[in-house]
């Protein structure tokens, strides 16, 4: 080991010393160094013109290519060979000789200007290996997953494919089902509704003939009840009692009023008295129960259904309830009270309800209800499965579209999401669907754009993303982003900027750019300069 | 009084004669006079039998006392109150303008007067609006328009073939100027016709001045070379601060460069592409929540650090300081303007607050003497965490802007002590840049040249810093504007001026931006900038073409910066502008006097930048009967006075070195300027058809106020006659060191020499040359003295 360590000590001096003089001129490279022959006239490199060796680096720029002056800053289109022994060689504009800055890690370029560089070629060799080795890890790491991706996409696209293929086998069958069904359906209906509508006539007449009955009953209660004298007749005065008939609404039913609502007649008889009844019927209050306001005539559209619901249209109420169940609380709260106000307006309904309310269907009409309604399902069902089948191969043949990279590697981020925090905001990369950001302390979610295209450079499209389209800026563009893939064994976002207003750049590992690793010797090359 | 120098020479003035309605009075050159009538009341200044200027020959002199209100008044609408919009001002003394007339026989041509988006000769206003002065952050201007713009400096040229003269209005209030003239309307053939019959009336310039407030103070320039009024004007309002070197490399500004990371990557870009540049600039995104003298600790959390990244490559930053100061009770600043009670009050007593980038703002009274000492104190490297000495500050938003003021600025009726803002607006945005200048300098211990680029101005500003336009859009028409309107400030003292390359509003298309570049680069102050909604603009992101195409243009300008450093220096010295019109070199040639598409930048290179889209060639004048003019990038020699038609490319800009000037240049460009300190030099010696150049070349550490206060500086002579270039010692007591040497010596319109000679120390070496007969430019080769020496070079 201490022989090794001398041996470098030893290079290092001697490279720091004045190593250019045995090398050849300064600044020229290996491969050039043939075209710099001490004592010999130097010919410019492009063979504009011949000059004597000693004006080789002499500070001032003779060739128009600047190829006599590699080692001074005399040319403005010169370059500066480093060695940098260890690192690797490269070259750099003769502007950066001895302008105090510190760019060849083997200090070459410094000789002259009193900058203090120091030798940093083997510490940033060691780290370029180190970065190089860990770029091959990861890349043949990546690589490998890369293959993996590929085989699980090939073979999921393949399931797809059969997937769909069987799924619009199935669906044919759906299809057909679903006519049967629509057929089954609509046979069981039409009998269904005739007897039902049988069922409602003969529920409406029978309500007429209950109605007439009380009627009479109360006309009879009335004639009993405004024959004061009960002498059988109803007379003028005794008619004359009930203000409430008044018609002029003057507050005193007159004589010539009251006779007026007697046809005329003096006095009528209970048989007569029902020619005399339906002027006075509306207004008449009995006697026994002044309060009782008119009874009120149910609308016949709020008549209460039986307990069997035979809307044969559930869906559309289906979607508004759930529409609604979206809103804000406050309807919530509204509903809640809707269902709890009908007891109290409905209580004086209550007593009617025995003779408003529609009798059961009989048995016969039940079961061509029950036998219409099974039918109702299955058909339902059946269209429901065919629809979600519908949407199941929408969604594979959508998937099955896009272009994810010529070997389908990109298959798996499909359908993925991947987050990255910031100081303020969590970026969330949607691949092949959108890009947003939200902020890290509450605030709505912005888009920073949908899916568009691949966008990489010719030779290789799959190292850039295209999102587009996102929200628009105040008096600027539409947001978009551009999403960077580079190798990584991980799929990550790693970093996201803003280099311009409202263009957004992610920045993205994934296995599925690894490139096959070149077989290259990782080896350093310093010691073919030395 | 801000904007006069502390010093300024004075003399009693003797009575040549008198009689009941007047005197006669000698302004002690030659045969001048100055005629005091007293019914009515005119001023008339004569030289022999000639009027050169009269005052109030109109009668329009007025004067509106200071007065009480009283509720006798009959009230007439306006007089003691007026209401603009939804602001009221209050006007507590009521009206009190003032105004004064100006007549100037047998002059055509008026100058100055800026800000204006206008053409360099001034227009009559007759039947328009007067130019106005009113420091104003106006969003989007109007081009060719007298609207006020961001900064006011009430200067006004007269010129003609004879004599030029100057006006000095100095009123901070609110000014307007009406200009007329008798031979407005007619045309060449009308005049011509004039002329013929013998009928012509003298031609004559009108003007006339008001100013909302203040007190008539004229200062009238007699001239009578353009240089003259120059020097004159210096000696009120001074010269043009001496700029430290690098601020006149490039400046690589955006509204924002957004992190640490942003700004590094940037610097690397300029390094990758390797296109020189200086300043690196942050705008207002960069301070914590608008406080300035704040860093955001997100996107810039390690200051120093990034600085220190920068000095490494020998570059700089400028981080912006507005006036506005966030009303926040956590922010320092804040504090100490409140607690020291350095507001700017309402007319109330209370602190004014007004709108501004940071939301709620106060204005600090930059007119208190106290409050700019304070001011200037907050630059010290412990008060301003964060910053180092490579960083340098931009005022803007300084006329005050005021988001919710009336026409985005403040109240007249605040209050600045006992002074209404009305009174002293036009002032404010100057005493901004004289307290963060001082406080640049203060920081080093006065021994560092500070830098400041201010929006808003004054008579006086040039003191302190640089100024650019404002905010310009992304136009051809901006592009072109951004000649006549540096001109214009460039003859009323303020030469450090630029526009923002590109245009601030609006991106430019690719063959604009170019051009952009190319007319920048011959500009004093050098600086792309862009708005927040365009999209990034470093000059590599055009393609390779274009990249290469700004690369040169900016190499260009540093090639040429020891020409610019002298310029400055000797526009520092004397007040000649460093970018001027044809006409303050060639004052007897008429062509010269309304050309604005084309200029000078000392008197020695001649620009004509392409401002036109798509456009395949330019005509450029040459002026200069009996002169000659050589293209800087072929050396192809034209004659003066003439209409040169010159095809262009894109890669085409116009410039052309005058006959019979020398001009040193350094040709390593570097990616700074400091990086190029020690760099040898180039003389590029244009010869005059009499063979005869001359030139100075002006070297100092290019940063510190070393060449004032210890005369550490180069200044030589250098002069070509009898086929003998010889450097001579301009100041034989300074004394300055440098490693720059003469690498090269171009002579342009030279014969072949037999034999070349040095003579240094009293002896004589040959040295080697090279003759092109095609464009007859003679080069030696590597003479190699110092450029400090003494010597002479020999054509033999």
């Amino acid at each position: 080991m201490t022989c090794v360590h001398l041996l470098l000590t030893l290079v290092f001096a001697v490279s720091l010393g004045t190593p250019v003089e045995i090398q050849g001129p300064r600044g020229v490279p290996l491969t050039k160094k043939q075209f710099y022959v001490e004592n010999k006239p130097f010919t410019c490199l492009d063979g504009s013109r011949t000059i004597p060796f000693d004006r080789v680096n002499d500070d001032y720029c003779d060739c128009k290519d600047g190829s006599d002056e590699p080692g001074t800053a005399a040319c403005p289109n010169g370059s500066f060979h480093c060695t940098n022994a260890g690192y690797r060689t490269m070259f750099i504009p003769s502007s950066r000789i001895n302008d105090g800055i510190c760019d060849c890690c083997d200090t070459t370029d410094e000789y002259n200007s009193g900058a203090k560089c120091e030798n940093t070629c083997k510490e940033l060799g060691r780290k370029e290996r180190e970065v190089l080795q860990k770029m091959t890890e990861i890349t043949k790491e990546g690589f490998l997953l890369k293959q993996h991706l590929i085989e699980e996409a090939k073979k999921g696209h393949q399931e797809k494919q059969i997937k769909v293929t069987d799924m619009q086998e199935n669906k044919k069958q759906l299809d057909e089902k679903v006519e049967v069904l629509r057929t089954v359906k609509e046979t069981a209906e039409q009998p269904e509704k005739e007897a039902k509508e049988r069922h409602l006539k003969a529920w409406e007449e029978q309500k007429a003939a209950i109605r007439l009955e009380k009627d009479k009953a109360k006309m009879a209660e009335a004639f009993l009840e405004l024959d004061d004298n009960a002498d059988g007749f109803v007379s003028v005065s005794e008619l004359q009692s009930h203000a409430e008939l008044d018609a002029d609404a003057d507050g005193t039913l007159t004589e010539t009023e009251a006779q007026g609502l007697m046809g005329g007649a003096e006095q009528v008889d209970m048989s007569t008295f029902e020619s005399v009844w339906p002027n006075i019927k509306d207004k008449y209050h009995s006697e026994s129960q002044p309060e009782e306001p008119a009874p009120v005539e149910t609308p016949p559209d709020e008549v209460k259904e039986p307990v069997v619901d035979n809307d044969s249209e559930p869906y559309p109420e289906d979607d508004i309830s759930e529409e609604e169940d979206e809103d804000d609380e406050d309807e919530d709260d509204y509903h809640e009270d809707d269902d709890k106000a009908p007891p109290t307006i409905k209580t004086p309904e209550k007593s009617h309800e025995d003779e408003d309310a529609m009798p059961p269907y009989d048995a016969d009409t039940q079961a061509l209800i029950d036998a219409a309604q099974k039918a109702r399902d299955d058909f339902e069902e059946a269209e429901k499965a065919l629809r979600e089948m519908d949407d199941q191969i929408r969604n594979i043949e959508k998937e099955l579209s896009f272009d994810f990279g010529p070997d389908a590697e990109f298959t798996y981020l499909y359908s993925q999401c991947y987050e990255l925090t910031t100081g303020e905001y969590i970026y969330r990369l949607c691949p092949f669907n959108r890009v947003s950001q939200k902020p890290k302390y509450g605030g709505s979610e912005t888009n920073l754009g949908t899916w568009g295209s691949w966008s990489g450079p010719e030779n290789n499209k799959y190292l850039l993303m295209k999102y587009e389209h996102g929200t628009g800026c105040w008096q600027g563009p539409n947001r978009s982003t551009t999403v960077k893939l580079t190798c990584g064994k991980e799929t990550v976002v790693t970093s996201t900027s803003e280099p311009s207003r409202c263009e957004y750049l992610m920045e993205f590992t994934t296995p599925a750019v690894c490139q096959e690793p070149a077989n290259t010797d990782l080896s350093p090359h310093d010691h073919v300069e030395l | 009084e801000a904007g006069l120098n502390a010093v300024c020479p004075r003399w009693r003035l003797s009575v040549l004669s008198k009689d009941d309605n007047g005197v006669v009075l000698s302004l002690g050159v030659k045969n001048q006079r100055l005629i005091v009538s007293a019914r009515p009341f005119r001023l008339d200044i004569m030289q022999g039998p000639e009027v050169l200027l009269s005052l109030n020959s109109r009668g329009l002199l007025a004067f509106e006392h200071l007065r009480l209100h009283k509720d006798t008044d009959k009230e007439e609408v306006g007089l003691w109150e007026e209401t603009f919009k939804s602001h009221t001002d209050t006007k507590p003394n009521g009206p009190t303008s003032i105004s004064l007339d100006f007549s100037l026989p047998g002059v055509e041509h008026v100058y100055g007067i800026p800000e204006h988006a206008d053409d360099l000769k001034l227009k009559t206003t007759d039947g328009g609006d007067p130019y106005r002065l009113y420091n104003l952050d106006v969003f989007q201007y109007e081009l060719y328009n007298p609207m006020a713009l961001y900064g006011s400096i009430p200067v006004m040229l007269a010129h003609n073939t004879q004599r030029t003269m100057g006006i000095f209005w100095l009123n901070a209030a609110e000014t307007w100027v009406d200009i007329s003239s008798n031979t407005t309307g007619k045309t060449v053939f009308g005049k011509m016709l004039d002329f013929v019959q013998g009928s012509s009336e003298n031609p004559q310039t009108d003007v006339r001045w008001i100013s909302e407030s203040g007190i008539i103070d004229v200062f009238i320039m007699l001239g009578p070379k353009p240089s003259d009024v120059f020097s004159q004007y210096a000696s009120l309002t001074g010269t043009q601060s001496f700029p430290p070197l690098a601020s006149l490399g490039y400046h690589q500004c955006r509204w924002n460069y957004n992190d640490q990371e942003d700004v590094k990557s940037v610097d690397q870009g300029f390094d990758q592409h390797d296109i020189p540049y200086d300043f690196i600039w942050l705008d207002i995104e960069h301070a914590d929540g608008k406080r300035y003298f704040t860093w955001d600790p997100h996107k810039f959390p390690q200051p120093k650090e990034m600085l220190q990244g920068l000095m490494d490559k020998k570059r700089k930053m400028v981080a912006i300081v507005d006036p506005h100061i966030r009303v926040d009770s956590g922010y320092k600043i804040h504090n100490e303007i409140t607690s020291k009670d350095f507001y700017v009050k309402n007319k109330d007593g209370r602190n004014y607050e007004g709108w501004c980038w940071p939301g709620n703002s106060g204005y600090p009274d930059f007119t208190k003497p106290e409050m700019r000492a304070w001011w200037a104190s907050m630059f010290a490297y412990d008060q301003y965490e964060g910053s180092m000495e490579n960083l340098f500050t931009w005022n803007d938003m300084n006329e005050p802007s005021v988001f919710n003021g009336p026409e985005v600025t403040m109240h007249k009726d605040a209050l600045h002590g006992k002074w209404e803002h009305r009174d002293i607006h036009n002032i404010y945005g100057l005493y901004v840049q004289m307290a963060t200048a001082e406080g640049q300098t203060r920081r080093s211990g006065g021994v560092e040249r500070p830098f400041v680029l201010t929006r808003a101005f004054f008579a006086g500003s040039q003191r302190y810093g640089a100024v650019w336009t404002g905010d310009n859009a992304a136009e051809w028409d901006h592009l072109k504007i951004s000649i006549p309107m540096c001109l214009s400030l460039g003859l009323v003292g303020v030469s450090f001026c630029g526009a923002d390359v590109g245009g601030f509003f609006k991106n430019p298309s690719t063959e604009l931006l170019v051009r952009w570049y190319q007319t920048g680069a011959y500009q004093p102050f050098f600086r792309a900038h862009a708005h927040l909604d365009t999209t990034r603009r470093e000059p590599w992101l055009f393609g390779p073409e274009n990249t290469a195409l700004i690369r040169e243009v900016i190499r260009q300008r540093y090639a040429l910066l020891p020409y610019w450093y002298q310029l400055l220096y000797q526009a520092h010295k004397t007040g000649m502008p460093v970018m001027r019109p044809l006409w303050v070199d060639y004052p007897k040639d008429t062509a010269t006097f309304t050309i604005d598409d084309e200029f000078l930048i000392g008197r020695d290179l001649l620009v004509h930048p392409v401002t036109e889209e798509g456009s395949r060639g330019v005509t450029a004048y040459l002026p200069g009967a009996g002169e000659v003019w050589y293209d800087v990038h072929t050396f192809q020699k034209h004659n003066g006075a003439q209409n040169l038609y010159i095809p262009v490319t894109l890669s085409s800009i116009p410039v052309f070195q005058r006959g019979g000037s020398i001009i040193p240049r350094k040709d390593r460009v570097r990616r700074s300027s400091t990086c190029m300190e020690n760099d040898p030099y180039t003389l590029y010696v244009a010869l005059s058809p009499k063979k005869f150049a001359e030139g100075e070349l002006y070297i100092d550490d290019g940063h510190s106020f070393n060449y004032d206060t210890k005369k550490e500086f180069i200044h030589r002579s250098l002069t070509f006659a009898n086929n003998a270039l010889t450097s001579n010692n301009l100041c034989p007591n300074c004394n300055f060191l440098t490693s720059s040497w003469i690498e090269k010596v171009l002579i342009l319109g030279a014969s072949k020499p037999s034999k070349v000679l040095l003579k240094m120390d009293g002896k004589e070496t040959p040295v080697d040359f090279e003759f092109d007969t095609s464009m007859s430019v003679l080069t030696l080769r590597k003479p190699g003295m110092n450029a400090g020496a003494d010597w002479t070079l020999l054509l033999q």
